[in-house]
């Protein structure tokens, strides 16, 4: 240090900028992106949140790595931004009394437990070196399960309508294991009585998948809500989004503390994008049949799923890569 | 006629000067004669500090810098090369390397290495090769391909070394992190120079060292450093400070600029 200050005097020299551009710094990525681009990410995912009514985070972190964003800066301002888009859809559940507050917390509690949990493997599979294809995996797996069973849902559905059958979901025997657990609870907005013990362990898993892949895990959890806890279809949406905003935002301030890897200027541009292109999104929903659009949805898992895996089976341009910082190997 | 003439000249001392080094030195070997001048260097950058706003694609810094003592004759055939380099702030480096596992692409191997610039770009008149022996570059540490890279900790055989070397370097100058020029530093007059050296918009902030070398027909005669600081400004800065000295008020922050986009847009777009 002593050196520096005594070399620190001044000479002569210039300094040229080059023109003004469109381009904005992520002080936390530390890069330079195109505005428009990211408020293009923002509001195409948006817009699906919207139509479809999910989250977006499992959109969002992929399209962000694509663009180079560092996995560590896009997971955890991946699940910054879910917060912003679940806001508005649970409050509006809320006004037409489709939350169940009471299953919502007994979710969070298993959710806030994995979150933390899900925090402390991010953070080790990142010492490891494997944080990025763990998360490529993980996405690869998750979106290729759940697309494809959407896919195949919806199918069905489609041409049981053209046949013009009523559309039922399948609902194979009211009962199953999960309610035979003990600690029952009883959920009266759900009409349920239920072991707490699957809710709070389908929290605690969605709350890893929250950590470590920036999602909110809607995707994830609806469908398992419905088919293994049985929870009545019209509560299932909102009460998963209320649990969705405190896992969320408990993972954006755990992911600030521990990896300081939440990019405010980042996730501000994707949030005002987003909320926006989310209300166009719901009224071009409302004009779609439920299963086309679960048709749509599936088919738009599926390529992000397919184009994750490519990238992990095609020999890399640079089999090397670099990692700086992070102290001795 | 001038102009014509001018070359002819030049090749005249040049032919003139094969035969020099050797008087040089017997005139210094010998007794009473006068102690040779040392020449000096001098460099200058009018700013000690380049600003990372939130437009920032990059800048140049000029560096100025001039020969004091500097021999005509050595000047006029050009015996004098200069070198300058930028230096990032050093940190520590992780290089690994993937392989096929069970079909899928896994990081395997990796090597760490201590305290490597972040970012360096490097200006000389001439490519460095010609200026020095490659085992003096190794030694000064100058050049992309001469900077010293020692791993940490075990040590693989010295052919992975080699290979995750090599790997580093390309990394850095695909990234534009760190770049060469051999044509950067130009003399616009007999004594004095110029270097421009390119900072790319991916630069490191914190503090970067210029160094300058003067070299006499291949000698390391003369060195100087400069200090640069490289700032986020503004907002920037205080986005970067507080996510790192206040990180959960950070986090809360952010959980809050969250809340308050969706309960506004929800406000805002309320349909009733």
């Amino acid at each position: 240090m002593m050196f520096y200050r005594e070399a620190a005097r001044d000479g002569g020299a210039y300094l040229a900028f080059r023109g003004v551009s469109v381009t904005v710094y992520l002080p936390i990525a530390e890069l330079s992106v195109n505005i428009f681009i990211i408020l293009g990410m923002g509001a195409a995912v948006g817009f699906l949140s919207g139509m479809f009514g999910v989250g977006g985070g499992f959109l969002i972190t992929p399209l962000l790595i694509f663009y180079n964003i560092p996995p560590v800066v896009a997971v955890a301002t991946g699940a910054n931004q879910v917060v912003a888009s679940s806001i508005s859809g649970a409050i509006s559940h809320f006004r037409r009394g489709t939350l169940d507050v009471k299953l919502g917390s007994v979710l969070l509690i298993g959710g806030l437990a994995g979150a933390t949990v899900g925090v402390w493997i991010f953070s080790w599979l990142r010492r490891l070196g494997q944080l990025d294809l763990i998360i490529s995996l993980l996405y690869v797996v998750f979106l290729g399960t759940i697309g494809s069973l959407m896919l195949m849902e919806s199918l069905r559905a489609m041409r049981r309508a053209a046949k013009n059958q009523p559309v039922t979901l399948k609902r194979p025997g009211q009962h199953n294991w999960v309610h035979r657990l003990p600690l029952k609870m009883r959920f009266k907005k759900s009409k349920l009585y239920l072991s707490a013990i699957p809710v709070i362990g389908l929290g605690f898993g969605i709350g890893i998948l929250t950590s470590v892949m920036g999602v909110g895990g809607g995707f994830i959890m609806v469908p398992a809500m419905i088919y293994l806890l049985r929870i009545p279809t019209n509560v299932v949406v909102g009460t998963s989004l209320f649990q969705i905003i405190f896992v969320t935002a408990y993972t954006t301030i755990v992911q600030a503390a521990t990896n300081y890897s939440v990019d405010i200027v980042l996730a501000t541009i994707l949030m005002v994008a987003g909320v926006i292109g989310a209300q166009y999104g719901v009224r071009v929903g409302q004009k779609l049949r439920g299963e086309q659009l679960r048709a749509l949805l599936a088919l738009l898992v599926l390529a992000v799923g397919v184009r994750l895996a490519i990238d992990l089976i095609i020999t890399p341009a640079d089999l090397y890569s670099l990692q700086i910082g992070g102290g001795r190997g | 006629m001038r102009q014509f003439l001018l070359p002819l000249v030049r090749h005249l001392l040049m032919a003139s000067l094969l035969a020099l080094p050797v008087t040089v030195a017997q005139a210094q070997g010998l007794p009473g004669a006068l102690p040779p001048v040392k020449e000096g260097l001098e460099i200058g950058t009018s700013t000690t500090e380049i600003a990372i706003t939130s437009d920032f694609r990059g800048a140049d810094l000029t560096v100025f810098g001039a020969l004091t003592n500097a021999d005509e004759l050595f000047l006029a055939i050009g015996q004098y090369d200069v070198v300058v380099s930028l230096e990032g702030p050093r940190d520590y480096a992780t290089v690994r390397r993937k392989e096929r596992v069970f079909g899928i692409w896994m990081n395997t191997q990796s090597m760490t290495f201590e305290q490597t610039p972040e970012s360096y770009s490097i200006a000389s008149t001439k490519p460095l090769a010609d200026i020095q022996p490659v085992a003096q570059l190794n030694r000064l540490g100058l050049g992309i391909n001469h900077l010293t890279l020692s791993p940490t900790g075990y040590l693989g055989n010295a052919a992975q070394l080699t290979d995750f070397r090599e790997a580093y370097r390309r990394l850095k100058v695909g990234g534009g992190l760190y770049q060469n020029d051999t044509t950067g530093v130009r003399f616009v007059s007999s004594s004095l120079f110029r270097a421009s050296l390119r900072l790319p918009a991916n630069v490191p902030d914190g503090v970067h060292l210029v160094h300058a070398y003067l070299f006499k027909s291949g000698v390391l005669i003369a060195q100087k450093d400069l200090p640069l600081r490289v700032v986020k400004t503004g907002l920037e800065q205080a986005i970067t400070d507080a996510a790192h000295e206040k990180p959960l008020a950070y986090g809360l922050f952010c959980v809050m600029v969250a809340v308050v986009t969706g309960w506004g847009a929800s406000l805002l777009f309320r349909k009733d």
